[in-house]
């Protein structure tokens, strides 16, 4: 079984936009090291899928970035950089986002994992071609509202010309300590110090992991990447992190700004917050793609809150579905099925009365009737406006701690049993009921 | 003649193994699963062997040519699109195993043994019925279905699913050979064999028993090594049989204990204790100092120096730290990096993991 792991997790996707020259680079990035925790959070669904095209709300997660991007005035063009094998899906995600955006899209392959500000450092000569005066960098991983014109309007009233800007956003806190943390001065908003995940609190303002740069930030990486190859202890001299190595750097020298957003923001590190996501962007669904969101109809489902589903499932019309439930192509939805907060994927058959509630079923995946799957949300604090996801770890004190329930790619429930805070690997076929376990 | 092996799908219980590889060709002591036993037929004077998968893996067929070309014998895939239980392969596999009147031998993929077929052949023309069934003793025969037999002639009368009184201590041990004219009293679709066609070849007096253990003066040795607690005993089952019958393959010397099988490219180091029951792989490196019982380890991968090892399988390419120590049928997937000074007790690890944490318990590190 063959895995998107191997050589190439992609972990990381960076969106340059030039501005004014219309190119966009999309880098997909490999994790700098094969066997970091974070290359396999995002099994078992990694063992069919790269994280970036995993679907959230109906698309994978990349188009909700190239649509972002295409909103942008004159964007034309769309680099990808990773380290990923080219492979039948990604090229085929691609060629259809080139034909729907009417953009280039280019994937430039890495030879081996640079980092964040590696890989655009290599290929910087591509990137600066046609000589924009700024281009925008986004995370894969991350679901967002992409304040990109937003953040254009403010590099321009604030600092130098050619000063770069960070989007950050207000995290509770504890949780601050999980991510990039930016100490501002409130009325330049300049970064004055900046620290990627410390062990003590810093600063309640954390790294979107979406930026806005000019190539002057070549410099600054080219200064770091000299640096390293004088310094003999430092291994892989390529490897640069935009996080650690540049912005700690440039913090406190007027050139780094944040631009704060209080439109929604989240990591998508592990599969359980691609629910959460899912939440979030189905949401946005209301002013960007309302023609997304499905509505009660003659002969349809009940539809509860939220829900995406995609024209090719077929639905009995006494299922209830939502909120915040993403039906994928090809589904098969019988009587009285009732599904709640989960991600049904491609081909999957969900058979009469059963309930799944905080699941993802995998693709082609079998639910018999009656059974129950279940999860347990990890979703934030909803009484707490800046608590983020979890950055979850399967286990606390050596127990599995109750979790969205994932189903792989073709597992077969039984009916009625229960499936309660489990993960199944793909091409299973149980026979009973589990309750938090991992079924291998 | 003909044999067909039940190969099946994903070798789901052996897994993390099997995430890498297809079970038929994990290796068993240095050798692949199927080869074993498709050896054993071989000798037997089968000369083709269909494999009936419902998976199909690319690996598998190309391994499969490779063989044909080494044994001289033909291999054929059947591959079941949609699942046909423990009976319906033979039906799929119908025209390759009908095309002349010589009996055919069925085997289950997951069982190591002192292979019978010899005399399984000779018991089966002997009795001149439809159906064998080789049988094995068990020490615990209520967890599982048992076999209920006359004594002198092998005749069997009846099959009881987990007997909760004692009735028979002899269970199936998924090696049989019919006539070809068995194949039709089973139709292309989901058939039990167990629990559809075995009754009632019995009920006609058509099904016959051979005691695995009966025909041979040596004790036969005999294990279902689908999943890792049992693949490691029967390892221990399969080295004892070697050093009964070819003692020169095991490693013996200082440093060497009990029944220890050493690839000749692996490389040991100073000061170690191997064994009893250990196999090593090809291309492993074992570095000074280390302890190591009742393992597994697959090729390419090294265990550095101070550690100690029981009942464990170390993946392909897999690396353990210096002064690890695993235990419990702790199972690491293909290149799993344990870092040192770790303890792992029962920890079953997917492949491309880095071990950082200690594992006190068993659990699963996806």
């Amino acid at each position: 079984m063959c895995e998107f792991n191997l050589n190439c997790y992609a972990h990381v996707i960076l969106c340059f936009e030039k501005c004014y020259t219309n190119k966009v680079v999309i880098i997909i990035f490999l994790k700098i090291f094969k066997h970091c925790f974070s290359g396999t959070r995002f099994r078992p669904l990694s063992f069919e899928v790269p994280k970036p095209l995993f679907p959230v709300a109906g698309v994978p997660m990349l188009q909700h970035h190239i649509e972002a991007c295409a909103k942008v005035p004159n964007m034309k063009e769309i680099l990808l950089i990773g380290f990923y094998q080219p492979n039948e899906e990604l090229n085929r995600f691609l060629l259809n986002a080139q034909q729907e955006f009417k953009i280039s899209i280019r994937y430039l392959q890495e030879y081996a994992a640079l980092g964040t500000g590696g890989g655009i450092y290599h290929f910087r000569d591509q990137i600066v071609s046609g000589s924009p005066e700024a281009f925008f960098v986004l995370n894969a991983d991350v679901c967002s509202a992409f304040p990109l014109t937003e953040m254009l309007s403010f590099q321009k009233e604030h600092g130098e010309p050619n000063s770069f800007v960070i989007l950050g956003t207000t995290a509770n806190r504890k949780q601050s300590m999980n991510y990039g943390c930016i100490v501002e001065n409130e009325e330049s908003n300049e970064v004055l110090h900046y620290v990627e995940k410390p062990s003590t609190f810093v600063s309640d303002i954390i790294n979107c992991g979406i930026y806005l740069f000019n190539p002057d930030i070549f410099q600054h990486i080219g200064a770091v990447f000299q640096k390293n190859q004088q310094d003999i202890s430092v291994l892989f001299t390529e490897a640069i992190r935009l996080e650690q190595d540049i912005f700690t750097a440039l913090a406190g020298q007027g050139k780094l700004y944040v631009y704060k957003t209080l439109s929604f923001w989240s990591q998508i590190k592990s599969a359980g917050s691609a629910i959460y996501a899912s939440r979030l962007y189905l949401n946005q669904y209301h002013t960007t793609h309302p023609e997304r969101l499905a509505s009660n109809k003659e002969g349809g489902p009940k539809i509860t809150g939220n829900v995406y589903i995609h024209p090719t499932a077929n639905i009995d019309p006494t299922a209830v579905l939502g909120p915040n439930v993403s039906i994928g192509t090809g589904v098969t939805i019988g009587a009285g099925v009732r599904v709640r907060e989960s991600i049904i994927l491609h081909g999957a058959n969900l058979q009469d009365h059963c309930c799944v509630l905080n699941s993802i079923v995998g693709w082609d995946s079998t639910i018999g009737k009656w059974a129950r799957v279940e999860g347990t949300p990890s979703d934030p604090n909803p009484n707490d406006p800046y608590a983020k996801i979890d950055s979850e770890t399967l286990f606390r004190e050596g127990k599995l701690t109750p979790s969205i329930t994932i189903l792989g790619c073709n597992v077969t429930i039984p009916s009625e049993v229960i499936i309660l805070n489990s993960i199944v690997l793909p091409h299973k076929d149980l026979n009973r009921g589990f309750k938090n376990q991992i079924i291998l | 003649m003909k044999a067909l092996i039940l190969v099946g799908g994903y070798g789901t219980r052996l897994r993390p193994l099997t995430l890498s590889v297809p079970k038929p060709l994990v290796e068993f002591c240095n050798k692949p699963i199927l080869l074993h036993q498709v050896e054993a037929l071989v000798k037997a004077g089968v000369d083709h062997v269909v494999l009936a998968v419902s998976y199909m893996s690319e690996l598998l067929e190309r391994e499969m040519r490779v063989q044909e070309q080494r044994l001289g014998i033909r291999i054929s895939l059947s591959h079941e699109k949609e699942p046909l239980g423990t009976a319906g392969p033979l039906a799929l596999a119908r025209d390759l195993l009908n095309d002349d009147s010589e009996p055919f031998f069925v085997l289950n993929s997951d069982v190591i043994c002192d292979f019978p077929f010899k005399d399984l052949l000779q018991f089966h023309r002997n009795h001149g019925k439809e159906g064998t069934i080789v049988v094995t003793r068990v020490e615990e025969p209520s967890k599982y279905g048992v076999v209920v037999y006359e004594a002198d002639s092998g005749r069997i009368h009846r099959f009881v699913e987990k007997p909760q009184v004692f009735v028979s201590n002899k269970i199936n041990a998924g090696m049989y050979i019919f006539n070809p004219s068995m194949l039709s009293r089973i139709q292309l679709r989901p058939t039990s064999i167990e629990k559809e066609i075995f009754p009632v070849m019995a009920g006609e007096g058509q099904l016959y028993a051979m005691e695995l253990q009966a025909h041979s003066s040596t004790r036969r040795f005999w294990m279902d090594i689908g999943q890792p607690k049992d693949f490691l005993t029967g390892m221990c089952m399969y080295l004892q049989s070697v050093r009964q019958h070819a003692p020169e393959r095991l490693r013996t010397g200082p440093g060497f204990l009990g029944n220890v099988l050493v690839d000749p490219t692996a490389q040991i180091g100073e000061n170690c204790t191997i064994g009893p029951n250990v196999t090593i792989g090809a291309g492993v490196v074992v570095e000074d100092g280390v302890r190591i019982k009742r393992c597994t380890v697959l090729k390419g991968s090294r265990v550095r120096s101070h550690s100690w090892l029981e009942s464990c399988i170390v993946g392909w390419s897999s690396s353990v730290g210096q002064w690890v120590r695993m235990e419990n049928v702790t199972v690491l997937g293909e290149d799993v990096i344990v870092n040192d000074e770790l303890y792992l007790n029962g920890a079953n690890v997917l492949p491309h993991k880095s071990i950082n944490e200690s594992v006190p318990e068993p659990r699963i590190i996806m």
